[in-house]
């Protein structure tokens, strides 16, 4: 052995050991796995009945009535002609290029998967708003659920409960709920101190304070954080596809591993198509609830 | 003098990691420097007591980190004390549970702040309903029983606009009628006008000490500023680095400044408008002359007292009975300024 030798061999485990230590890794989570795979499975029906109704459901309404809610529903969020237009357009679009089935099932997924998101989101991030070691055993969890490789987690999601819809979904509301809870977090911290403080001193309780001052003034960046969750849920729909989630990822899918340009293109627009509608609506939306910060007539 | 509304009795606070750790260091005299380059700690208040009577309007003032908004907020416990009382009609607030605390400040202590503390998602209604909306009432039914105070602060017709929509001297009168529409007997105004132009600020004051004459609250006011102090104060406590170097009535503050930094600052102010006849006549003593109210200032005065054949005048209280009298001299001697004694090493400025 020459002396440089611990400088060029890097330092390894031994095969032997490297081999039995994935193993037991693996070992152990295939038999957590068995054991409560299927009692996780049952805990998800009541999503997945939900999720195949909503899909049911927009599957089986005529196709103009859905372009009328979804007109009506843009107007009401953004009271802009153009985008009302536009998303018309667009689902006519659709409809003529052979994508509404998959779009309407990819619109269930995210409803489904936003929805989930939200109603887990919003209340973790206000709680880690109250209190800075939450945030600080949080944030860490958070970096790893939006840098991690989509494929690494799915391994374990696909071990626990197999291909199918819940998978999918639970995949998807991983890579999506981050920016709802990092939001709703950093608009509550950032309220105005001398705004709470006029709470306090007026003698409100913690209710009052949550409903009445910090989630009102929070509300733009919460918006923020809604609009994101969304982008990041509709971005993952070609990844779920890959584990049984149907849907606009499916004939993505199909035409990459076929080199189908034109299916593959028009699918993706697809996609992109919802992508600006959701996002147009909900910050326009946003932007109007918070009208009273911009004073008019001054003076 | 009246009774006694609040008492802050021998109140002290350290900021820092372990307060209750170096207060026997103040308590035994440490100064603000000593304490924070040996201790870590910075020194905020230390040993307060101040009286403050029910139904007149109580100024403490000072510079910039003299203390004065700390002191305000432990009155309602925003901030928590490190020692002392703070006692209220009686009753201690600092040992007061958490719902007892927060019935005292929905009833019994409003506060309005520098700057403004309004709720910008709420209209000028919504906000002035704001006290009366916690304390559990209806907003349709405070916003009815706050209308008289929007009104009464000069709002009315803006009850739908936004704060955002109004101008800092029109949002301070929203804080105001916030304030106001708890029915609360306690005024807490930290630095209210500060943060306003010089000539809304003294509109504003008027406002307060119209509402005042009406009203009969009592008032804690905290300002930077002596005019202003002089103008709406009953009583006047000064604070400088923590601590009271001077309270009482302001006119005796004016004319026995406790030490040099008081002379410092009372330096500027015109004595003409600020010195009433009542701190410089003789009392009990009358002379052939006219009659002059005992509240007038020396500016309007003089030019009476230098008409009258005698050179000299009697002071009449509110009843119009003579309770003393005033001559040229004395109103001549009461404008001059006392001698500067600013001390070079005064680190004050």
């Amino acid at each position: 052995m020459a002396w440089y030798d611990f400088f060029t061999t890097v330092p390894e485990m031994e095969r032997q050991g490297l081999r039995d230590l994935k193993k037991t890794i693996d070992g152990s989570f295939r038999d957590f796995s068995r054991e409560f795979g299927e009692s996780l499975e049952n805990f998800f029906d009541p999503v997945l009945f939900f999720l195949v109704w909503l899909e049911k459901l927009l599957l089986a309404t005529p196709w103009p009535i859905i372009i009328l809610i979804v007109a009506g529903l843009a107007w009401l969020g953004s009271r802009s002609i153009w985008i009302v237009v536009g998303s018309i357009l667009s689902f006519l679009a659709i409809a003529y290029l052979g994508m509404w089935e998959d779009t309407m099932s990819t619109l269930a997924i995210i409803s489904v998967a936003t929805t989930l998101c939200l109603v887990i989101g919003i209340p973790l991030g206000i709680l880690m708003a109250r209190s800075d070691r939450l945030q600080a055993m949080i944030t860490p969890v958070l970096d790893i659920m939006q840098t991690i490789p989509a494929f690494v987690y799915l391994i374990p999601v696909v071990m626990l409960l197999g291909i199918g819809k819940v998978p999918g979904l639970i995949s998807v509301c991983i890579y999506a709920i981050p920016p709802i809870v990092r939001l709703t977090n950093l608009g509550i911290r950032l309220v105005e101190k001398e705004a709470l403080e006029a709470a306090d001193a007026f003698g409100a309780n913690y209710f009052q304070r949550l409903f009445g001052v910090q989630i009102p003034l929070a509300l733009p960046n919460i918006f923020a954080g809604i609009n994101q969750t969304i982008m990041m849920a509709l971005s993952m729909v070609v990844i779920a596809s890959m584990i049984g989630v149907a849907g606009l990822g499916v004939p993505v899918l199909r035409s990459i591993s076929n080199q189908y340009l034109a299916l593959g293109l028009m699918n993706g627009l697809a996609i992109v198509a919802l992508a600006i509608i959701f996002d147009r609506v909900t910050q326009s939306y946003g932007a109007r609830l918070q009208k009273h910060r911009h004073g008019e007539n001054h003076g | 003098m009246a009774d006694m509304k609040i008492q802050i009795k021998n109140l002290y606070k350290i900021f820092g990691q372990r307060p209750k750790s170096v207060l026997k260091h103040v308590q035994d005299g440490m100064s603000k420097t000593e304490l924070l380059e040996k201790h870590g700690h910075v020194l905020g208040l230390k040993d307060i007591n101040i009286d403050i009577p029910a139904k007149g309007v109580s100024v403490i003032m000072g510079l910039s980190g003299s203390g004065k908004s700390t002191l305000i907020r432990h009155i309602n416990r925003l901030i928590e004390p490190t020692a002392g009382e703070m006692i209220v009609d009686g009753e201690d607030v600092l040992a007061m549970g958490k719902n007892k605390l927060r019935d005292f400040r929905r009833h019994k202590a409003s506060m309005v702040f520098q700057k403004f503390g309004l709720h910008v998602h709420r209209t000028v209604a919504e906000n002035a309903a704001y006290g009366l909306v916690v304390q559990g009432v209806k907003l349709e039914e405070a916003k009815k029983q706050s209308q008289k105070w929007v009104e009464r602060v000069g709002l009315a017709g803006f009850e739908d606009h936004y704060p955002a929509q109004l101008s800092g001297g029109m949002q301070q009168r929203v804080g105001l009628a916030r304030a106001l529409a708890t029915d609360a007997e306690i005024l807490l105004m930290d630095e209210a006008f500060s943060a306003l132009d010089p000539l809304i600020r003294t509109d504003m004051q008027d406002v307060l000490l119209g509402l005042q004459d009406e009203l009969h609250k009592t008032i804690v006011f905290i300002t930077h500023d002596l005019d202003e102090a002089l103008r709406i104060g009953d009583s006047i406590a000064i604070l400088r680095d923590g601590a009271v170097i001077q309270q009482g009535d302001p006119q005796d503050i004016i004319m026995h400044p406790a030490d040099d930094y008081i002379v410092d600052f009372i330096q500027d102010i015109n004595r003409g408008r600020v010195i009433r006849l009542r701190t410089l006549m003789d009392k009990g003593t009358s002379v052939e002359g006219p009659s002059l109210d005992q509240s007038l200032n020396l500016e309007e005065a003089l030019q009476v007292v230098s008409n009258a054949p005698g050179k000299a005048a009697n002071v009449i209280d509110g009843s119009g009975a003579t309770i003393g009298s005033i001559n040229l001299e004395q109103v001549i001697a009461g404008l001059s300024r006392p001698d500067v004694v600013t001390n070079p090493e005064a680190r004050y400025r």
